[in-house]
């Protein structure tokens, strides 16, 4: 088992820089995921950590052995691609023991990986099977046995699912979850799928233009985010976040020193006239079968929440919003950065 | 639209594609064919039915079998090496390294010459005592040689001539297929540790066999129809050491006039090609991935 630690890790190109003095640690055998929106660097940190880059500042160690300047193929670690990268000619079975015939690890010992692999992720009767001829779900499976005989104690993922239709996406996390805990790899996986990060991972590393913007538990993300970015890139639809005036009530026009946030599933939708009720004028609503969508407006600011059944409300309708203390999360709006937890 | 009229559509597109291939491929083709079992026209004597007469002629000619062995050697000699330097070239140029478009540019530049001008530019190399080799080879103190009038080294400066010009043009082939190839799978494998001489034999080298296969069968069309470059700088000599098949069908056809020995000879080269390209096809494909 191989705990990765990543130390003031930079990629820069020039000005531009693409990954900008990033730490963190991901225990041994646990599943860490490396969340945020396209061009924030995750592909490159989890490049850099493979080693197929090399960095321009900070270390990798894996298993406490400094691998910064190591070639990939000492690092310990296996791979799985975007696109899969399975050679085309090469036959499932060829493909899953490329690495171990380039290794020189002896035919019985294949053999039996191979067999182990094969059964492991269904591939038993695709053996002789082109990648051509597999479905995109199979080539998946086909990339993630190259991975699992490699034996390797650390398995990199960079959106391995993102290839695959919504049903197969379920399918393949929990199955990848399951193979990992069963081999109790330590997993880093790369995705942009917030769905994906707070279903499969222990540990969630939110990066935005290169920087860490919070390394969490996913509950932990979800309940304290640190920041207004991190509160608004998890949960669907994303928390409400105002802005508040000095006298921190909602603002009628928009910039403030502070930010409220509330949670869609934290509001409830009142009586008008209910004491302490935020009054606000209903934009939209959207019924999605389990639940109703209701977007409210007040001063400056919109608010969504999210109402069990069916609403029997219409738009343009006044409408009262309460939510208990503990469901606001005040923000700096300057730094973006939560300020302190809501008093008790 | 009734039946009829779709026909006589059908016919409509078709037929300027139909009658420019029916006039200038098809007919030419069964025309030779036919010619070579017939006597060349002459003055009072017309063109008669003789058999297999010609191809009788062809067997006892020294010259058709001096052309063949020529055309076999030189095939052999243009043909690896070329294909070998191209796939070099294309390796190299593919890399990551400065002015690496001078580089793809440098080694086309040979295929962009007009024939004419490169048999010029070799006309000097091989020029003996002031030609480029002879002034080398001067420096070492060894004598001119008279490159291109000895039976004995024309062949080769024919064959390294071909060699530098055809190169780089397969090279382009090559360069296409190699930048086709996704980066991923040689990150994959270097994360197997797989060096780059294994890379190159078990994945890059398998991944170009159909561009091989495709520049295999030009290299060959191109070794059998090699007239040109003969022409301006030998016209086959001396004493036909560097005669060629399609250069001796040209002599036979334009020079003597005997159209129906020179259908013959076309007939024998066609089947030769046909058939090389027949056997390449037959062996390779079944060890060729397509993507």
């Amino acid at each position: 088992m191989s705990d990765v630690v990543v130390e003031k890790l930079a990629r820069h190109w020039g000005t531009t820089k693409a990954l900008d003095g990033v730490s963190f640690k991901v225990e041994a055998g646990s599943f860490a995921v490396l969340l945020g929106p396209s061009g924030c660097g995750k592909s490159t940190l989890l490049r850099l950590i493979a080693g197929l880059e090399s960095p321009t500042g900070g270390s990798i160690r894996i298993a406490g052995q400094d691998v910064t300047g190591l070639p990939p193929a000492k690092r310990g670690i296996a791979m799985v691609f975007q696109s899969y990268a399975l050679f085309p000619h090469l036959s499932v079975a060829q493909n899953i023991c490329f690495g171990l015939e380039v290794r020189h690890v002896d035919a019985a010992e294949r053999k039996r990986r191979l067999e182990r692999a094969a059964e492991l992720l269904g591939l038993g009767k695709l053996l002789d099977r082109k990648p051509s001829q597999l479905s995109g779900g199979q080539q998946q499976r086909v990339a993630l046995g190259r991975a699992i005989v490699a034996q390797a104690p650390v398995c990199l993922m960079d959106e391995p699912l993102s290839n695959l239709d919504a049903q197969l996406r379920h399918e393949m996390r929990l199955e990848i979850r399951e193979l990992q805990r069963r081999l109790s790899m330590t997993m880093i996986y790369v995705t942009h799928d917030q769905v994906e990060a707070m279903t499969m991972a222990d540990q969630v590393v939110l990066l935005r233009d290169g920087k860490i913007e919070q390394d969490a538990a996913p509950d932990a993300l979800y309940a304290h985010p640190a920041t207004i970015f991190a509160a608004r890139f998890i949960g669907t639809p994303p928390m409400n976040v105002v802005d508040l005036d000095d006298e921190g009530r909602i603002a009628d026009a928009p910039g403030g020193a502070g930010a409220l946030g509330v949670r869609p599933e934290d509001i409830v939708v009142v009586p008008i006239e209910t004491p302490g009720a935020v009054q606000a004028r209903v934009e939209s609503i959207e019924y999605l079968g389990a639940d109703t969508l209701v977007a409210a407006r007040k001063g400056a600011g919109r608010l969504v929440a999210r109402v069990p059944g069916k609403a029997k409300i219409e738009a343009g309708a006044a409408i009262g919003l309460a939510w208990t203390q503990e469901a606001q999360h005040i923000f700096d709006n300057r730094t973006g950065r939560r300020v302190a937890d809501p008093p008790a | 639209m009734s039946k009829a009229r779709a026909t006589i559509y059908g016919w409509l597109l078709l037929g300027p594609a139909f009658v420019l291939l029916a006039a200038f491929t098809h007919w030419p083709a069964i025309a030779t064919l036919y010619h070579s079992f017939h006597s060349t026209a002459r003055r009072n004597r017309p063109s008669v039915y003789v058999g297999l007469d010609n191809y009788q002629g062809m067997i006892d000619d020294p010259v058709f079998w001096q052309a063949l062995i020529n055309n076999f050697w030189y095939a052999v000699g243009t043909i690896p090496v070329s294909i070998g330097l191209a796939l070099l070239m294309a390796l190299w140029v593919n890399e990551k390294l400065a002015g690496r478009t001078w580089l793809r540019l440098a080694y086309f530049t040979p295929t962009v010459l007009p024939m004419i001008a490169v048999a010029n530019i070799w006309l000097f190399f091989y020029t003996p005592d002031y030609g480029l080799f002879d002034q080398i080879r001067g420096l070492f103190g060894l004598r001119a040689t008279n490159w291109l009038g000895e039976p004995g080294t024309v062949l080769g400066c024919l064959i390294v001539m071909t060699i530098w010009k055809e190169a780089g043009f397969f090279m382009i082939f090559y360069l296409a297929a190699l930048q086709s190839m996704p980066p991923n799978l040689a990150e994959a494998a270097a994360i197997e540790g797989c060096g780059r001489w294994t890379f190159f034999r078990r994945v890059t080298f398998p991944l170009l066999m159909p561009t091989t296969l495709f520049v295999l069968v030009n290299a060959v069309i191109g070794a059998f129809r090699m007239v040109d470059h003969v022409v301006a700088l030998t016209a086959g000599g001396p004493n036909n050491a560097s005669m060629l098949l399609l250069v001796m069908i040209y002599d036979v056809a334009f020079r003597y006039w005997d159209v129906a020995y020179a259908a013959t000879l076309t007939v024998v080269l066609l089947a030769i090609l046909g058939t090389v390209a027949l056997i390449q096809f037959v062996v390779l494909e079944k060890r060729i991935h397509y993507r």
